[in-house]
């Protein structure tokens, strides 16, 4: 949203009255605002969040991680052994009922796997089930996976990635039926769908109880796909909403103001960073030079930037990675802003009169601005190039872009192979292609031994400190609205678990 | 001719879409890596010649064929189909509300030029061609479905829903065909034959409507054709502030993740609404005026 079209819609809703009757409550059902919509409810096929959020819901991996400990629970499955680097064995739940009454057993599983590990189905994230060699059942209640090369991160596509689906239901309707009807074994059912509208969700009674997911508190929850957060904020005021995600701080603030609502924020996997052509991919000189990279580091002031535009819950970070994840060392060089060290440093490297280089960006127009604004006081004149995302990665992929301000979601996954590996790995979109660097990230991504993993990790997150290759920013928080019935406590992986929300 | 400028309309329009980006990359979500975008590129069909792309789309669409959408993975046609329902209700709506005010407005500010009914109506315009219309969704969603409760604010699953939307739609149009009108009439008033119709005595009432509206409303009713194509294209701002889900936003969210068979079909199907709708306006103007059938 332009900053325009921002500041009027929040001129206009200040002229709200809140003081509506909340109906949720009364007729035990929940009204959630999407922004975006739900694509796909066969989630295999969707890259959008909201159907993860969804399939979170209405299907169940073998296992997940508790959102509060951070250790791997069974889900589907009662117990999970790694019985080689290349081998996990899952126990399977017995008694486990699909919405359909169908039993859930080792058979939907080897379906579930092989078909949608194929390459032939074509998914919408192929890097999420690449990893899986196959699968085979060894009686109805016991399943091993195979991997392809040893893969420690393998549990969190798991939990993320590998819903369980009916397979005897999926294979007489097929992909475009499901979609219109799916079928899981989760804590909701699905009520109706209407795609790109929005859907809604019936608690399901016969959820099995050894889940690591509770049962669903609310009988109803209702979704509905709304693209202006304005209104979104009117139907809150008028009473038919009761759950609003991912509000913009400034809206965040304003509906806080008002009173009666809770808004909170807590952190999320998706983190910032400035990238910098380090080996001259792009045909771009003077990052080549550490000291003109370093000179963009003490240019950045990023604590005014997030004091500016984000919830100060945002925290800043030294890796170019989430806190959050396994593997990510904080523990590792900083440079400090101060523009006069980042002007001799320019001097020092030949810049006395500053350089111009093309500035991509592509979300949080602002903080983009405030940035050049930064680095244009110490002399560097970076040009606004403001994109759609799939435009600037497109130019990413063809060395288009020297410099940066980026974001990375990581595909909520909580661990580095998911974000800094996937950076310099050495192919062509890698801005360093230092093979030292490359080494250890892979050592990282592919040792099980976890002691070792992290010792990799932080050897390399240091490679690009001491380097100053990429600017990291900070990590991202996302704003959750609710009405005053509603309880609710958001988890850092955004899975906005439906099933946990309660009235008060 | 229609047919010419449909395919004009839709090779230009396939290009341009290319040139605004990769849909494989666009597909292929955040944490894509290159081999994964190549791959995607080469199940959709991306990486065959531009023309031969083209050739394929032109055939099937021909037949009524418009592919299936990479993102909801539905055909075209049926989501189009679901989509535009919406659409066209607006669109109608909006016009007939647009007609409804802008042409009794018109003649009333025309019967005393520069009178304050005349100001109120040129104010009345000039608000209309100045405010953006999704503030204006804004300001009536906070008076009438928040203050006031009596509507609500988002949403097509009554016809309260659309009460306003049409409004939004509708004020959008007005003040051309009010003006128009307004001009139209002072015109017409102004003539040889009113003057004579007056000396003849002819009732001031039947002077205005059957001598003086008839021959005023001429270019209006062109003008109405034309704004009702624009209001079935243009209906994507009010789409998306009252979360309508018509074909308007189903085409800029198509633009904002390069679904390019949706894109395609959808600016096929809008320029073909021009084109039909300019064609009416003709019709109508040869109806009205019979000088125009000679």
């Amino acid at each position: 949203m332009k900053p325009i079209t921002r500041l009027l819609g929040c001129a206009a809703i200040a002229l709200a009255m809140p003081g509506a009757v909340f109906a949720g409550k009364a007729d035990d059902t929940v009204t959630v605002a999407f922004t975006r919509e739900l694509d796909n409810a066969d989630t295999y096929f969707s890259s959008a969040r909201e159907s993860t959020v969804f399939g979170y819901s209405v299907f169940d991996p073998l296992v997940e991680r508790d959102p509060k400990t951070g250790e791997w629970v069974g889900n589907l499955a009662e117990s999970f052994t790694w019985v080689d680097d290349l081998t996990l064995e899952f126990v399977l739940r017995q008694g486990v009922k699909f919405h359909n009454g169908d039993d859930f057993t080792a058979d939907d599983v080897v379906y579930t796997y092989s078909h949608f590990s194929d390459p032939a189905t074509g998914v919408a994230m192929p890097n999420t089930v690449a990893w899986i060699a196959g699968v085979e059942k060894l009686d109805p209640y016991k399943v091993r996976v195979k991997l392809k090369a040893p893969f420690p991160a393998a549990l969190d596509y798991v939990e993320s990635a590998l819903p369980i689906y009916p397979a005897a239901y999926y294979q007489k309707v097929g992909s475009a039926g499901f979609a219109q009807k799916p079928v899981g074994t989760g804590p909701y059912a699905v009520g109706s769908i209407d795609p790109g509208r929005g859907f809604t969700l019936k608690a399901f009674d016969g959820y099995h109880a050894g889940s690591s997911k509770s049962k669903a508190a609310i009988g109803t929850v209702v979704v509905r796909s709304i693209p202006d957060v304005n209104t979104q904020i009117a139907e809150l005021f008028s009473g038919s909403l009761d759950f609003m995600w991912n509000v913009p701080e400034d809206q965040a603030q304003k509906i806080k103001a008002k009173g009666g609502y809770t808004v909170t924020s807590a952190p999320t996997v998706r983190f910032g960073y400035i990238s910098m052509d380090v080996s001259g991919r792009t045909g771009f000189e003077p990052f080549k030079d550490q000291r003109v990279r370093e000179a963009v580091y003490h240019a950045i002031d990023r604590a005014a930037i997030r004091d500016a535009f984000f919830a100060p819950e945002a925290v800043l970070t030294n890796s170019v990675c989430n806190p959050m994840q396994f593997g990510c060392d904080q523990n590792v060089k900083t440079y400090d802003y101060d523009p006069e060290k980042s002007k001799a440093l320019l001097k020092e490297a030949g810049y006395e009169k500053g350089f111009e280089v093309p500035f991509f960006a592509y979300r949080d127009r602002q903080s983009a601005e405030a940035m050049i604004q930064m680095l244009a006081e110490v002399g560097i004149t970076a040009n606004m190039n403001y994109l759609k995302y799939a435009a600037l990665a497109e130019k990413v992929l063809k060395s288009e872009v020297p410099m940066s301000f980026m974001t990375w979601g990581s595909g909520s996954i909580l661990d580095v192979s998911a974000s800094t590996s996937k950076f310099f790995d050495g192919s062509a979109i890698d801005d360093v292609k230092n093979p030292d660097l490359t080494a250890l990230l892979k050592t990282g991504d592919t040792t099980t031994d976890p002691a070792k993993r992290k010792e990799a990790y932080s050897k390399a997150l240091n490679i690009i400190a001491d380097g100053a290759y990429w600017v990291p920013l900070w990590a991202y928080t996302a704003n959750y609205v609710m009405s005053p019935d509603l309880d609710f406590a958001p988890t850092p992986d955004e899975y906005v678990r439906f099933f946990e929300m309660n009235w008060k | 001719m229609a047919a010419l400028v449909a395919l004009t309309v839709s090779i230009i329009s396939f290009a341009l879409i290319y040139m605004a980006g990769d849909p494989a990359v666009a597909l292929a979500g955040e944490n894509a890596t290159p081999d994964v975008v190549a791959q995607i590129r080469a199940q959709y069909g991306y990486d065959r010649p531009l023309p031969v792309q083209y050739l394929d789309w032109l055939a099937h669409a021909l037949r009524g064929d418009f592919g299936t959408s990479p993102y909801f993975r539905l055909p075209v046609s049926e989501l189009i189909a679901d989509r535009l329902e919406v659409t066209m209700i607006l669109g109608v709506l909006g016009i007939s509300f647009a007609l409804l005010v802008g042409v009794p407005m018109g003649v009333l500010a025309a019967m005393r030029p520069n009178s304050l009914i005349d100001r109120a109506a040129l104010f009345i315009a000039v608000v209309g061609q100045a405010i953006p219309s999704f503030w204006f969704g804004l300001i009536l969603i906070v008076l009438f479905a928040v203050n006031l409760g009596w509507l609500p604010a988002s949403g097509a699953d009554s016809w309260k829903g659309f009460v306003l939307p049409t409004i939004v739609l509708g004020y959008y149009a007005t003040p051309a065909i009010m003006r128009l009108t307004r001009a139209g009439m002072i015109e017409v008033l102004g003539s040889d034959y009113i003057r004579t119709a007056r000396a003849k005595g002819v009732k001031p009432r039947k002077i205005l409507f059957k001598h003086a509206l008839r021959n005023a409303v001429i270019p209006v009713v062109s003008l109405a054709a034309v704004q009702m194509g624009f209001m079935l294209g243009g209906s994507i701002v009010t789409e998306s502030v009252f979360a309508l889900h018509g074909a308007g936003y189903l085409a800029w969210q198509s633009i904002s993740r390069n679904d390019l068979p949706t894109m395609q079909a959808l600016i096929l199907i809008f320029s073909l609404f021009y084109i039909f709708f300019t064609f009416l306006a003709d019709v109508l103007n040869a109806w009205l005026d019979p000088r125009l059938r000679k």
